[in-house]
């Protein structure tokens, strides 16, 4: 009985893992190879489901337009949030109030951020192109041109999420030793080069997590899209798990989508690993 | 110079949802304004969208879901992580590598098989869809696991002189002793049920058992707002409301909860 009692602890994830994580990964792998709606019997047909993926413009498309949503939010969200952070570093008063503003959007759904969202990049109300015309700016389409759209998704997504990685950096920063920074005024330093040569590699480490959490954050990007714009103008905000999504639920073509949803996991975890690679060669 | 910027930043991030508040108690006509306070106050938006949309019901179900979830994620992940910290069995390496293989993994690859799985289960249109595959997380089991490696083995041994048994030890003992971690997991768990989409919109057709979050989204697509805003932006508000209002009271530990999570991968 008391070596039973490891195992009966652990029973539940065991099952839970069985059921929900390595069933559905070998059973993803089987779907692969078929094609099945769900009701008629599966048809077994080889490497098809494959070959129509690398012939399937749309979601090469929907690929390409989730890479340049994260090409544009990375980055923004590291400056913004690295920025923030900088100034709330050595604030004392109210430091606790302006971070507690900055993660308000973190904490709220996605859809409600999406909704207010709509409202703020509309071409005639919205209040941003009216700010921008009270300046006397053109205004801008911000969600019905083709080429714009994904980049006003993206900088939603980087309003909603920054606070977060402003507390991830806020932490980096603080474990660098104040005379580091003392030692490099007397020396004559720059801010640059204080920047870049104490508090870069110092943070390294947090600005790696925050590469990889928004990375994996970008590639599940499906909400937004999907309430602000269902994926148009010109399936231009139409996201790879968009996609996949479609060719599930609406098509019923679960083979398909299994094999749309195992390929693009793939990537992902290319990229991911890519990123450590590179982080590692350089600490 | 600083304080400028981070109050313009501040009110960046603040603004926003004041305005819609505001639109929220608006006439359709003031809709648009930059004002904080609505020209013509009334509570029609808010009347319309509870007799378009179930969103009584709707609220019910997201609490009751979000609610016994998280308990079911409190006392598996206890279990699990009391067995991980303070056992040595044979496989226990196995759940380890069990663990970091379903943090790794990303959800695309499993969202269609799992839902085939609850189609065979005839658990479509259940709580059971939204509950069980949310009942066990495998970062709560990681953080109960590094609490109770904390705890001192005296409070076990003595636990166990006393005739408890390892369940007892386990919620009476050892739980009570580790609350901030308790109170990680709630808060991690809770915010993240109450916000996901993607699932529910997944697993329930029928109206009656959607959350919150689904039945706002498809309201807001599904052409039934037909074009008021100000009965779409109150539904969001409605969606909004519980978590926010938690944030005000818990604040620091929501911020300290997430940042920790982020910090763990």
């Amino acid at each position: 009985m008391k070596k039973l009692t490891p195992y009966l602890l652990v029973s539940p994830y065991v099952l839970h893992f069985a059921v929900f994580v390595a069933f559905p990964v070998v059973f993803s792998i089987v779907l692969t190879f078929h094609r099945w709606n769900i009701i008629s019997p599966m048809e077994y047909i080889g490497l098809s489901n494959y070959e129509r993926l690398l012939h399937d413009r749309l979601f090469w498309q929907a690929v390409w337009n989730t890479v340049r949503f994260l090409l544009v939010h990375i980055p923004l969200q590291i400056v913004v949030a690295l920025g923030l952070a900088e100034l709330l570093n050595r604030t004392v008063r109210g430091a606790s109030f302006f971070r507690g503003a900055f993660f308000l959007p973190v904490i709220v759904s996605g859809v409600v951020v999406t909704i207010l969202w709509q409202q703020l990049l509309g071409f005639n109300a919205g209040l941003i192109n009216r700010m921008l015309t009270g300046l006397h700016l053109p205004r801008v389409a911000w969600l019905d041109d083709p080429t714009i759209a994904m980049y006003s998704i993206a900088m939603m997504a980087t309003w909603k999420n920054v606070g977060l990685y402003v507390i991830l950096f806020l932490v980096g920063l603080q474990s660098v030793p104040e005379q580091y920074y003392e030692a490099a005024d007397l020396e004559g330093a720059t801010a640059w080069q204080k920047f870049r040569y104490i508090t870069l590699p110092i943070i390294n480490p947090t600005l790696f997590t925050v590469v990889v959490l928004s990375t994996i954050s970008g590639f599940s990007l499906f909400i937004e899209p999907y309430i602000m714009t269902e994926g148009g103008p010109l399936n231009s905000t139409l996201s790879a798990v968009m996609y996949i999504y479609k060719q599930a639920f609406q098509y019923y073509h679960m083979g398909y989508s299994a094999t749309l949803g195992f390929c693009f996991a793939l990537l992902i975890l290319f990229v991911v690993i890519i990123q450590r690679r590179y982080v590692e060669q350089e600490s | 110079m600083k304080y400028f910027l981070l109050t313009l930043a501040a009110l960046t991030f603040v603004y926003p949802f004041i305005w819609m508040l505001s639109a929220s108690l608006s006439a359709e006509s003031g809709l648009g304004d930059l004002a904080l306070l609505p020209e013509q106050f009334t509570w029609n938006n808010y009347v319309t969208v509870f007799t378009k949309i179930p969103l009584g019901r709707a609220f019910l179900n997201s609490a009751f879901v979000a609610i016994v979830t998280t308990g079911l994620v409190l006392v598996t992940g206890a279990m699990v992580g009391y067995a991980l910290a303070r056992y040595e069995f044979v496989g226990r390496d196995w759940i380890f590598y069990a663990i970091i293989f379903t943090m790794t993994l990303p959800f695309q690859i499993t969202l269609i098989p799992n839902y085939i799985t609850m189609v065979r289960l005839g658990w479509i249109d259940t709580y059971l869809a939204l509950i069980v595959p949310f009942s066990l997380s495998s970062l709560a089991v990681l953080l109960f696991r590094q609490a109770f490696q904390s705890l001192p083995q005296a409070l076990i041994d003595a636990a166990r002189i006393d005739g408890a048994g390892e369940l007892r030890i386990i919620f009476q003992i050892l739980v009570p002793n580790v609350l901030p971690t308790v109170l990680t997991i709630m808060i991690l768990t809770f915010m993240g049920l109450w916000n996901e989409a993607l699932w529910p919109l997944i697993v329930i057709r029928d109206e009656s058992t959607m959350t919150m979050p689904q039945l706002v989204t498809l309201f807001s697509v599904g052409g039934r707002a037909e074009g008021q805003l100000g009965v779409k932006i109150a539904a969001a508000v409605l969606l909004a409301v519980p978590v926010v209002v938690l944030y005000l009271f818990f604040q620091k530990h929501f911020i300290r909860s997430m940042a920790s999570s982020g910090l763990k991968d």
